[in-house]
């Protein structure tokens, strides 16, 4: 390996990881509220079709990419309409959600398959771009990745610092305190549930908008429960996000590299890579007794008030 | 403020909950009938075409029972561990591994006699869902990792296993190319009941249901099983073998999705090929939260979502209808009885006009 061949390897990690990266931020929005959200493949299929219809209707890939993030946002509102008010079970809304979302995406897609869509392309970051090796790794990629850059910080200056991120957080880890309190519990989760779904539709929005350009069914190939595992991996902090979600992107990436190499491996070894990846590195995130992280009230509906 | 509040029913509303989830799936198919609407076909007409389509004849009627045998086993696997609250969302996988465990014995021994081949297939179904059922419980027990996206992460490993095989060193020569093993021997093909088109899985299925059933009700494991999956903080108190439990429930769960790959692809398919994978893993979720765990229901409510996959299969040939329909529709359906379920346990009720 010289470095021609690993600087391209470690941009296209960036890449890769960048739409796992949305939906896992989402997600530790989400179960920071107390909802446990297993939908999240669902509301990225949904958000990379809506995407992709937005931006070939109009032909404005920025619309696209909003229409993503809303769909996904409606999308999870089931999600919260069923745990939050309806008292439904957490894990099966959020399969359900994945199926009936999967489902909805193959559905309205079908006519689409092989069409592309105008989507963003790279765009070299002023200045920063020309720095060596930090520059073609962090800054030769479309205004989508530069966005993901600041989301991290962003979620975790909420979280640390704003009163609504403490509160969301309060409602996380005891729903009943936080009432006494007197905050609106609900609303909390509501609001966690939709900016995770938004979120996670512009990790969806990701893969058809820059990632592909175009339109195929099963796009997302996982990625959706992999950022639910990565939420584990980074113990609920938007930071260690970052670093799972390029850990799998590296992974994702160096797999394909090998394949366009057209090593001896079989290609659908290769593909396991990363799916074995996320059981590994969940196990080590799990033993090291991180899970105590987690919102104690995370998958617990909270009743209603008599 | 708000008028009105909801206030928790002193009992479930037992009479009721049939008509919550009836009313349930009715609001699913309306809502399904919508989204046919919205590509320009017929609502009403297409509807006509899933229900004509999965019951309308004898030989649909078949079709959804041969269908229904490979959900019915892997529900019953999955139902098992959610009673333990173990949420095993992996009988894909296991049902994959199945499938290539038994072909493994199909392949490799060909010239097994005939009473030998199809148990030999059968164990080896069970071993290897088995095994990929016993991972997640390990990791969960000794490792503390989730197991529900352990078992998913396993399903992804599985079928990319199975298609490693057809693709490659189990592909047959004659094939044309075709990702495919060659057909088995007669010996290893499960045979089909008297006249009918219905596969000898079905009588399987009957056996393994009664035996689920009689364990839960009449045992005392199936007991402990039980109160550990209400209450596991009280199973732990009674000093219930919480782990092995674990261990035990996994097991079986995967090697009954394991064997429902082994009657696929012998019965049905006759051959190992990547058609195999068609859902009945994901199916089965559905089909074991319809059903309350329930055995006997798991049976009803397999016969129905084989249905609408048979009657899907009848819509996507008359009005041109993409296959993910059936899925939007088995999605729908499990999202509206969870909602439905709020209404069994609540009510609404009008604000006392108090101050």
């Amino acid at each position: 390996m010289t470095w021609d061949m690993i600087i391209p390897l470690l941009a296209a990690t960036v890449q890769s990881g960048t739409p796992v990266l949305y939906a896992t931020l989402g997600e530790i929005i989400t179960e920071r509220s107390g909802i446990l959200n297993l939908g999240v493949e669902g509301i990225m299929m949904v958000g990379a079709l809506a995407a992709f219809m937005v931006s070939r209707l109009t032909g404005s890939p920025v619309l696209g990419f909003l229409a993503g993030g809303f769909f996904g946002m409606l999308l999870a509102s089931g999600h919260g309409l069923i745990c939050i008010w309806l008292q439904g079970n957490q894990v099966v809304s959020g399969l359900a959600l994945t199926i009936f979302g999967t489902g909805l995406a193959n559905y309205l897609g079908t006519p689409h398959i092989g069409q592309s869509a105008p989507g963003f392309s790279p765009v070299p970051f002023p200045v920063l771009s020309h720095i060596p090796i930090i520059g073609p790794i962090f800054f030769q990629h479309d205004i989508l990745v530069y966005i993901s850059y600041i989301i991290p910080p962003l979620i975790w200056l909420f979280f640390k610092n704003t009163r609504w991120g403490l509160r969301l957080r309060s409602v996380g880890e005891y729903p009943g305190a936080a009432a006494a309190a007197g905050l609106n519990v609900t609303h909390y989760q509501n609001a966690g549930v939709l900016a995770g779904g938004f979120l996670a539709g512009l990790g969806g929005a990701y893969l058809s908008l820059a990632y592909t350009h175009l339109w195929t069914t099963g796009l997302t190939g996982g990625r959706g429960w992999i950022a639910v595992a990565l939420v584990i991996f980074a113990f609920w902090h938007p930071f260690r996000a970052v670093t799972g979600a390029y850990l799998f992107g590296g992974v994702m990436a160096f797999q394909f590299r090998l394949q366009a190499m057209g090593t001896h491996l079989p290609s659908s070894l290769l593909l396991m890579l990363p799916y074995a990846l996320t059981v590994i590195v969940l196990v080590f995130a799990s033993k090291r007794g991180k899970g105590d992280n987690a919102p104690a009230w995370l998958g617990i509906n909270v009743e209603p008030p008599e | 403020m708000n008028r009105f509040r909801v206030v928790k029913r002193q009992e479930p509303l037992k009479w009721r909950s049939c008509f919550v989830i009836f009313g349930a799936i009715l609001l699913s198919l309306g809502v399904s009938s919508l989204m046919l609407a919205f590509q320009g076909k017929p609502p009403l007409h297409g509807m006509g075409l899933v229900f004509q389509g999965a019951f309308g004849s004898g030989w649909a009627l078949e079709d959804c029972l041969v269908k229904a045998i490979p959900i019915y086993l892997c529900s019953l696997g999955v139902a098992i561990a959610f009673r333990l609250q173990i949420w095993n969302i992996g009988a894909e996988g296991q049902f994959a591994l199945g499938a290539v465990g038994a072909t493994w014995v199909a392949l490799t021994f060909p010239n097994l006699p005939g009473w030998a081949m199809i148990p030999a297939m059968l164990l080896a179904a069970f071993t290897a869902g088995g095994i990929w059922g016993l991972i997640p419980a390990l990791l969960r027990l000794r490792m503390n990792a989730n197991e529900i996206i352990v078992t998913l992460m396993l399903n992804y490993i599985a079928i990319l296993f199975l298609d490693y095989l057809v693709y490659g060193g189990w592909k047959d020569p004659a094939s044309f190319g075709f990702p495919m093993t060659s057909v088995f021997p007669d010996a290893a093909i499960i045979g089909k009941i008297g006249g009918s088109n219905v596969n000898r899985g079905l009588i399987l299925c009957g056996i393994c249901g009664a035996v689920v059933w009689v364990f839960f009700r009449y045992t005392r494991l199936g007991f402990e099983l039980r109160a550990s999956g209400e209450n596991v903080q009280a199973a732990r108190y009674a000093r219930l073998p919480y782990g092995k439990l674990v261990v035990l429930v996994m097991v079986l769960s995967g090697a009954l999705a394991g064997w429902a790959g082994c009657v696929e692809a012998s019965a049905t398919l006759n051959r190992l090929q990547p058609s195999i994978m068609a859902g009945y893993g994901y199916t089965a979720i559905v089909v074991a939260w319809l059903a309350r765990l329930n055995p006997f229901y798991i049976g009803i409510a397999s016969f129905l979502l084989a249905g609408l996959r048979v009657g899907v299969e009848n819509l996507q040939l008359e009005l041109q209808v993409p296959a993910a329909f059936g899925q939007i529709m088995e999605g729908l359906i499990l999202l509206t009885v969870l909602a439905g379920g709020f209404f069994i346990y609540y009510r609404i009720a009008r604000r006392r006009t108090s101050l």
